[in-house]
């Protein structure tokens, strides 16, 4: 058992844990705490799978930034006393829980089974994650690729954010401000 | 360490996150949920780019981590004026297209 399966297990449980506790908590500010925890333990595997910067963005913008506006929005509608009733029961429960056994089991299938006669799967591509291990991927890596052959989606990415950025406006803004 | 322990992990985290959407009735644990499920992805994107020596899992992982942005902005910003005008955000609740 080497270093990097003994921290992948710690972090792959707290993030399981985590998720858990997400949909588990009736209150959603336990639900959000839980879901920054999961987030961290994802960075923490994400540094174990060499994409420190991945790992580095996850923490800034998910656990930080995110996390935030999702804390404030619940805080905002003082959401504690209305959720008592915030989840299925009974049969209806039941029946989405197989169901997400099932979704579970296939995704598991697929992890195992499907990647034996891929690309990913080969022999060539195990030597050269082993090779890799040596030289993970960089920041520079990245940045270089960004901002030659995927310059465009980058640009469409911005866009993206300035159509969401408008649209909250509309969509938040009181009404009785255009009579003015 | 090969790839399966890491896809595993992210079918679970996506298969919590399913269960999540399908069981809660808050809409924001609802959004909390959608995020574990966007983050699933992300995992199986970066261990597969590890596993393929190649750079561009780990930049679809920011394009995935923008447009999840944009949608925590808007969601929240739908439920907001949902809360203003109905009172609930429990969405069994909220079934009418007309406000």
């Amino acid at each position: 058992m080497n270093p990097e399966m003994i921290l992948f297990f710690i972090f792959g449980a707290v993030s399981l844990i985590g998720a858990i506790a997400v949909i588990s908590f009736r209150h959603p500010i336990y639900s959000a705490l839980s879901l920054i925890v999961t987030f961290f333990a994802q960075a923490g595997l994400f540094v174990i799978l060499g994409a420190h910067f991945v790992a580095a963005v996850q923490v800034i913008v998910y656990a930080g930034a995110i996390m935030v506006l999702f804390l404030f929005v619940i805080m905002l509608l003082n959401l504690g006393t209305l959720s008592a009733k915030g989840a299925l029961t009974g049969k209806l429960k039941g029946v989405a829980i197989i169901l997400g056994i099932l979704l579970a089991a296939q995704g598991i299938y697929i992890a195992v089974n499907a990647l034996n006669n891929t690309e990913v799967g080969s022999e060539a591509a195990q030597e050269k994650a082993a090779a890799l291990t040596n030289n993970p991927i960089e920041t520079y890596d990245i940045g270089e690729l960004l901002f030659s052959k995927y310059l465009l989606p980058f640009e469409v990415t911005s866009l993206i954010l300035l159509a969401a950025l408008i649209g909250v406006i509309v969509l938040v803004k009181r009404e009785n401000q255009t009579e003015n | 360490m090969s790839l399966e322990y890491y896809l595993i992990l992210s079918a679970l985290l996506f298969t919590i996150g399913v269960i999540g959407v399908l069981i809660r009735r808050n809409a924001i644990i609802i959004f909390m949920c959608i995020e574990l499920m966007l983050n699933a992805a992300n995992l199986a994107f970066v261990a597969i780019s590890r596993s393929l020596g190649q750079v561009e899992g780990q930049l679809f992982v920011f394009f995935v981590m923008a447009v999840a942005a944009a949608e925590v902005a808007i969601g929240l910003a739908i439920i907001v004026s949902v809360f203003k005008h109905r009172e609930t955000i429990n969405v069994d609740e909220v079934n009418s297209l007309k406000g």
